[in-house]
């Protein structure tokens, strides 16, 4: 996000934000532990801005987007948007607010009813939120096609007949339907070859520009998120280890795991490949339920050292603007 | 150095076509191209361009139907793949020839320990049984950077992380010490810090078993880690071939210029805005009379829609098959 400038104001302010699942098991089914998919998560998303959102499988990221969203049930913790504490709403008043969030997905064959037409796809939320005159809903659905580069002549045909990123296009004029201010885009051109992955993010950029949305990308290809992302939150293991400036996240990272995830990303450069190193990180991520004790790295962290082990790090702000989880950091 | 001069692998005219219900898609359309021992040839292209394909005929593993070979010869130690009987290929399919899929979970059998499923190719292909299976399946899981293998051997693979399951694929492929070694999208499912544990273990495993190898991938950032030649595919054709450093300091088809245009970097300068490259690819419902890319090409030009381009060596090693660069080169294959 180049030329666009975020506002000094959050729309979302997250706290300690915590999405617990039980792990069941015997006959009776009973809780014998719990998987900590997020914990203690603290972040803001400014108005205008896009937050990237990084970090490996499985370490939390589309739990927190869909907390923040609702469409998670929140262990603990508080979120608030635009203002209004959201964590406890009923569903009622979340239905209220649910034009202002929207999310978009992955597979964007997934996410479409395969029995729909795109007009009706893209008129859905209208129909359910809004109370217009079918004249009123079709001109909608026909300036929704055209801001996101969908003919009209596509409005009648099913989304099978679509390629991926003609299917993410349909997704994206769904979730603008309402006007939305937050959208979050949970790793939306993963499933898109490498040459629709650039149309689909400029799409992205331009739509904000225009509506002034604010975006969640959520993410695990590094450069993408460098390239579209006003500030980057890195997750592991459920939890925020590093929050700054996109520039100076990626080109000073503090964090050892961004630091190593980062060092990690081959460069489509074989000038730069022939001596990049990476910092191989040794072992497996554990897993959330039975994190280690201490510090979620310690067990991979090339820096550990004594307290690591024994004292978790909390995430404090050691420079203007950015946020590190580290005992390296602390003191 | 001593080099083999008669290549490991020649494919030559290779077609493959698919019956469908919209007709027959050309999967795969004229596909020529060598591979020396030692090299790793890296095969890029977007979904459908017909990497996958292929690889599965040279490895006799295409669903037939609705695929068909529509001709060619791909000649390994002095056979061709293309018409040996199903028994040789079966004997040929992991034993001199290795191979890797994207989802080692799909792979592996669920049912079978991993130290089983690294013997059955040593006993199938090596004769090797009983203990001997045994000490060599070990070793293999050393090679491959298990740590502590003997307690890792009656595992089964869902013990296994994804890495780690890919590890054992590629302690699979490499039993019985072949000579070419096919990958497709094996990191692909992974995540960096895991792809890069597993792009170090293939450079070092090139290093000391000297195997050729064809790496798959639509990701150009691993192609520059690791390949030493590139083939770039498009609608089921050969665009551009050349050497790893020469194809990024001089692309010359449009395609494979706007692809690595269209890339992201994560370190050095950062593009205000990305290049995209319009449209979408096609499926091949005829054997083109026409250059596939020309729909998205800034340079198209009236030839561009009437004759399909032929794949000429441009400079030294390097071909291009695009009608901007006829005049300047002579045909090949
Ligand atoms: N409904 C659920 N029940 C139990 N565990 C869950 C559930 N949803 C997620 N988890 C677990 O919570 C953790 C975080 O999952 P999440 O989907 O948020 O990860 P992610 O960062 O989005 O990963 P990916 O990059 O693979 O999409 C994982 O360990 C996952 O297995
Ligand atoms: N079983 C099949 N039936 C019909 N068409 C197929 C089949 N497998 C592959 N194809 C077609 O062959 C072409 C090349 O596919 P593939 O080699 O898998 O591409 P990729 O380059 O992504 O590996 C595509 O057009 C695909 O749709
Ligand atoms: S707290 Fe210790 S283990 Fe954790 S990241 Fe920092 S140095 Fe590494
Ligand atoms: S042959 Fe024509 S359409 Fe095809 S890549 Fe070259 S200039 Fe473009
Ligand atoms: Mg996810
Ligand atoms: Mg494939």
């Amino acid at each position: 996000m180049a030329d666009h400038q975020p506002e000094n104001e959050p729309l979302v302010e997250v706290r300690d934000l915590k999405v617990y699942f039980p792990v069941l098991a015997g006959v009776l089914r009973r809780k014998v532990g719990e998987v900590k998919a997020v914990d203690k998560v603290s972040l803001d998303i400014m108005k205008g801005e896009t937050l990237g959102l990084v970090g490996e499988s499985g370490c939390g990221k589309t739990t927190t987007g869909r907390a923040i969203l609702r469409l998670n049930d929140i262990t603990d913790g508080t979120v608030r948007i635009k203002g209004k504490y959201i964590h406890k709403s009923s569903l009622k008043e979340i239905r209220k607010i649910r034009p202002t969030m929207q999310m978009i997905f992955q597979d964007p064959q997934e996410s479409l009813n395969p029995r729909m037409t795109v007009s009706a796809i893209i008129s859905e939320p209208l129909t359910e939120h809004q109370d217009l005159s079918k004249k009123e809903r079709e001109e909608r659905v026909f300036d929704l096609m055209d801001s996101v580069g969908l003919n009209r002549d596509f409005a009648t045909r099913y989304p099978h007949e679509f390629s991926g990123g003609q299917r993410q296009r349909i997704g994206i004029a769904r979730a603008l339907a309402l006007n939305p201010e937050l959208i979050v885009c949970d790793e939306p051109i993963a499933a898109l070859d490498v040459s629709i992955q650039a149309q689909v993010v400029n799409l992205l950029e331009d739509l904000q520009e225009e509506r002034n949305l604010t975006y969640l990308f959520i993410s695990h290809d590094l450069g993408m998120v460098r390239h579209i992302a006003t500030r980057v939150a890195v997750m592991y293991l459920g939890q925020i280890v590093e929050i700054g400036k996109s520039e100076s996240l990626y080109s000073s990272p503090l964090h050892p795991y961004t630091e190593a995830l980062l060092s990690a990303v081959p460069e489509a450069d074989p000038e730069i490949e022939r001596t990049r190193k990476a910092i191989v990180l040794s072992g497996d991520v554990p897993s959330p339920a039975n994190p280690p004790e201490g510090c979620n790295f310690c067990n991979r962290c090339p820096k550990a050292f004594d307290i690591c082990h024994k004292v978790e790090p909390t995430l404090t702000e050691i420079e203007p603007g950015r946020f590190v989880s580290c005992h390296l950091y602390n003191g | 150095m001593a080099e083999d001069i008669s290549p490991v692998l020649s494919v030559k005219d290779l077609k493959v076509v698919f019956s469908t219900r919209k007709g027959e898609v050309h999967a795969v359309n004229t596909i020529n191209f060598d591979l020396n021992s030692g090299e790793l040839l890296g095969v890029v292209g977007e979904s459908g361009s017909g990497k996958s394909v292929t690889m599965m005929s040279l490895l006799g593993l295409l669903p037939s139907p609705p695929a068909r070979i529509n001709g060619g010869t791909v000649s390994f130690e002095g056979k061709d793949l293309l018409h040996v009987n199903p028994n040789e290929i079966r004997k040929i399919r992991g034993g001199k020839i290795g191979f890797i899929f994207q989802d080692p979970m799909t792979s592996l059998n669920p049912v079978f320990s991993v130290g089983f499923q690294i013997m059955e190719p040593l006993k199938k292909h090596m004769g090797l049984t009983g203990r001997k299976a045994q000490d060599r399946a070990l070793e293999l899981l050393e090679l491959v950077g298990i740590p502590d293998p003997k307690k890792r051997f009656k595992d089964y693979p869902h013990q296994f992380s994804g890495g780690m399951r890919q590890r054992v694929m590629i302690a699979i492929a490499l039993a019985c010490d072949p000579k070419l070694l096919i990958a497709d999208e094996p990191t692909t499912a992974l995540d960096v810090t895991i792809q890069a544990q597993i792009l170090e273990l293939v450079r070092d495993l090139r290093k000391k078993l000297g195997m050729a190898i064809i790496w798959i991938t639509h990701d150009l950032g691993v192609i520059a880690g690791i390949a030493t030649r590139v083939i770039v595919m498009y609608a089921g054709q050969i665009v551009e071939q050349a050497n790893v450093e020469e194809l990024f300091a001089n692309p010359q088809h449009p395609y494979t210029k706007a692809l690595i245009g269209t890339i992201p970097a994560v370190r050095g300068e950062r593009a205000k805005r990305l290049n995209s490259i319009r449209g979408q690819a096609p499926t091949t419902l005829k054997e083109p009379h026409f250059c596939s890319f020309h729909p998205r090409c800034d340079f198209a030009f009236d030839k561009c829609t009437s004759i399909n381009p032929q794949l000429i060596e441009q400079r030294k090693n390097h071909l291009v098959a695009c009608h901007l660069f006829e005049d300047k080169g002579v045909a090949v294959g």
